[in-house]
């Protein structure tokens, strides 16, 4: 595995093929979602936007494995190790702040007259 | 001294921003003495380099060098100056609390007692224990994987720099202006613009965020190092332990340190251009703050202790005459650590007002954490259970740390229960159980590793008497100063107060006064250690191999030579140093040129830049802050243009060198 840690070992810049692969599906998947919206296509709004965030979901993955090369082969797995890595802790960061401050928002002694102090303010500007 | 302090008035001038002459702390009997003492001294060892003409080899030899020893070294010299401050500090607090009971108010008026306690938590943290931890592994890691240095030489130099940048900042805070009052951490709203007027919670942020640069850069240099440049044949799991917490530390650096630098980015913006991030009115909310803080704060503590646990598993296997007990799960015990540490930080913020779920959630992944942790020390036992133990200073800290680090352990375990904690928060147990695992962990293995890897760096051993003089100094003196705050904390005593009634409490603060002046005996015994070793450094020299060791970076000459091995090494197993003299290694004489970095005052330039513009952006020195600014960018990109980076070392050269090195 590591037997060649010393010459210069799995780094792909990817073929000309799999570029144009790459390209082609990251174009498609930034037109759809543009049609989608130009197109004024008729959907149910929850699910346009649900399509839009799965295919812009779907780029990054097309980006990291053509463009950036992520993948089991590659610096010996490692990039796809790391990227993994990477995910776990964002998710672990984003979904527990989120959790944590709303859990810590609802249990919050109720302030009675904090949305009038709000209007109030946004009327006064 | 009751009459508290007046800040001097805020103004701004184009040339010199808001700093006035009536910043200089000149009025504080306490900081003119302590500024004459360090000007005399600084005074002094001027005058002795110049006398001795020093001023040239410690450029060229050490300040530009981007060899990773020497970087190690300088990590490790950093360390221990900047100690020599925070516990000054910590000695400051120690006298007056122990001073300041039943109405007394003490000799530290609370502008100043807060500025200490502040700076005390955050040398100690940043720039005491990261750049021990840092140093460790740049001078032993790269030397262990049989690599001649760091992937990107430069950028260590740099990262070097760069902490040191922030370091200085902090120190010119106590001669120019002031330093934050806000605690370690710096919670907003304390730390926002509304509450922390002058210069002090400015200092403290640029100066976290200029070390943070380097803290990041080294981290990222550290794992392409271990994934890239190990010696053919070392296979991931045939790494000494020590290279794998280097691996995980180094990682967790990586994942971690973004979050702080963002976290302190938005408190900046909030403090100079009145962004409401952490405010308390229009829609600010402070609570995020301490939430994200903490995201990076609590794999900290793992990044400090991580690559201690490495240190211990070297020393305990190779002072033991056995291979580590349980190497896979050791490793996998670290791996677990590295991502549970990522789903515990709430553990610190129980109080603040979430409900039963979460504090139960983040509750039991904080016992769980202590799992791994316990699966270690067995390891080490087990490892010297029936070995055959030699009691040398190494093995010393190490006991010590296994006794201190383990009830340190078991107070944190007490700490996870929330009921427990909504008593014990903020109290002086608190105090008492995380100095417990930082002193019994950190500063032992520290100290353990120094003791261990120096006769590696220097070719010589370390005087034994003062070493176990350093070692009970430290031990007596940890239980003494930090026992009685476990009891103080059980009484209900809050941590950062400057003066309180109930004599009760004083003769447990006079006991914890008594033990920081032994802790002192033990510091002060490493700096008679290290002079009466240098002073008699012919009667303690050895050879390449002092301690019978067991991986790689004792295969070589000590200290080794600037390429480390004068040939590759083909690894085949675990402990593969053991192996080689099992097998009757012999280096061969044929040498082959070998490549090297060259030495570039890059690094100390743009870090020297980085300085005046974290002092020009405290002081709101606004053509300074943009002169020094444009620099480091036109340095750096200066030096993509240099293209003579490299040289070879000639086969004959390396023949001349090793044939000195094995006669001397």
């Amino acid at each position: 595995m590591s037997d060649h840690s010393h010459a210069h070992s799995g780094g792909s810049h990817g073929t000309l093929g799999s570029l144009m692969i790459g390209f082609a599906m990251a174009a498609i998947l930034t037109i759809l979602p543009f049609g989608l919206v130009m197109g004024e296509v008729d959907l149910p709004r929850n699910l346009a936007i649900g399509l839009i965030m799965g295919m812009g979901a779907v780029q990054i993955i097309v980006h990291l494995v053509y463009f950036l090369h992520v993948g089991k082969s590659s610096e010996q797995g490692w990039t796809l190790v790391a990227t993994i890595f990477s995910v776990i802790i964002l998710v672990i960061v984003l979904a527990g702040s989120l959790w944590v401050m709303h859990n810590m928002n609802e249990n919050m002694m109720p302030m009675p007259d904090m949305e009038q102090m709000m209007n109030l303010q946004s009327q006064q500007g | 001294m009751a009459t508290g302090h007046v800040q001097p008035q805020e103004t701004w001038s184009p040339i010199f921003g808001r700093l006035t002459l009536d910043w200089i702390p000149y009025h504080e009997p306490i900081l003119i003495g302590t500024f004459l003492g360090v000007g005399l001294a600084g005074l002094i060892v001027l005058a002795l380099m110049t006398r001795f003409r020093l001023w040239l080899p410690l450029w060229r030899d050490w300040v530009i060098s981007v060899d990773h020893k020497k970087i190690g070294i300088m990590y490790m010299v950093l360390g221990f100056v900047m100690m020599v401050r925070g516990f000054a500090d910590a000695l400051m607090m120690r006298l007056q609390q122990a001073l300041a009971a039943g109405g007394a108010e003490g000799y530290l008026p609370p502008h100043h007692y807060d500025q200490v306690f502040t700076a005390h938590g955050v040398i100690m943290i940043f720039f005491v224990a990261m750049p021990f931890v840092t140093g460790i592994m740049n001078y032993v890691m790269p030397t262990q994987i049989g690599a001649r240095d760091v992937a990107f030489p430069f950028l260590n130099n740099f990262s070097f720099w760069m902490t040191v940048a922030g370091a200085l900042l902090v120190n010119i805070s106590l001669f120019v202006g002031e330093f934050a009052r806000v605690g370690w951490l710096a919670f907003p709203p304390l730390s926002g613009a509304s509450y922390s007027t002058g210069p002090g919670m400015d200092y403290y942020l640029w100066a976290l965020q200029i070390a943070g640069v380097g803290t990041t850069l080294s981290g990222i240099n550290l794992i392409a190092t271990i994934l890239k440049m190990r010696a053919p044949g070392m296979k991931m799991m045939m790494m000494p332990v020590f290279t794998w917490t280097a691996l995980i530390t180094n990682v967790l650096i990586v994942a971690a340190f973004p979050v702080l630098t963002a976290t302190l980015g938005m408190l900046t913006l909030d403090r100079y251009l009145d962004f409401r991030f952490f405010t308390n009115d229009f829609g600010g909310n402070a609570m995020m703050y301490i939430n994200l803080i903490w995201i990076w704060g609590h794999p900290e503590v793992y990044i400090l202790i991580i690559p201690i646990f490495g240190v211990f598993s070297e020393i305990v296997a190779t002072f033991s005459r056995k291979p580590l007990f349980g190497y896979t799960t050791m490793v996998w015990a670290t791996a677990c650590i590295m991502v549970l540490s990522f789903v515990v930080w709430l553990h610190h913020f129980f109080t603040m007002g979430s409900g039963a779920n979460v504090n139960t959630f983040f509750g039991i992944t904080t016992m769980i954490i202590a799992v791994p942790t316990g699966v270690k020390i067995f390891n080490w036992l087990f490892t010297m259970y029936r070995g055959s133990v030699r009691l040398e200073v190494p093995m010393y800290w190490t006991i010590g740390f296994l006794v201190t680090f383990t009830i340190g352990g078991m107070t944190g375990v007490l700490l996870a229960v929330p009921p427990v904690d909504f008593q014990l928060h903020n109290t002086l147990f608190l105090i008492a159980h995380f100095h417990n695992v930082i002193i019994g962990g950190v500063v032992f293995g520290v100290y353990a590793a120094v003791t261990y890897w120096w006769p590696k760096a220097f070719g010589f051993k370390l005087d034994d008497r003062w070493g176990k003089r350093a070692f009970w100094g430290w031990f007596v003196g940890f239980y003494l100063a930090f026992m009685p705050l476990y009891a103080l904390g059980l009484m209900g005593v809050t941590r950062r107060m400057n003066s309180y009634e109930d004599m009760g409490w004083q003769p447990y603060f006079i006991i914890a006064a008594v033990g920081a002046v032994v802790i002192l005996f033990g510091i002060l015994s490493t700096f008679m250690c290290f002079y009466v070793s240098i002073r008699d450094r012919k009667r303690l020299a050895c050879g390449g191999d002092p301690w019978d060791a067991r991986t790689l970076e004792w295969a070589n000459q000590s200290p080794p030579q600037k390429y480390n091995f004068p040939q590759d090494i083909v690894v085949t197993g675990r402990d593969m140093f053991w192996k080689m003299k099992e097998e009757g290694f012999k280096w061969s004489t044929d040498y082959q040129a070998i490549h090297m970095p060259k030495d570039t005052a890059t690094g100390v330039l743009i870090s020297a830049f980085a300085l005046a513009f974290g002092f020009a952006m405290v002081w709101y020195i606004w053509w300074l802050a943009i002169l020094s600014f444009v620099a480091m960018l036109a340095i750096g990109i200066a030096h993509t243009f240099n293209y003579n980076r490299d040289y070879y070392i000639q086969p004959d050269e390396v023949a001349a060198t090793e044939a000195k090195g094995a006669s001397a």
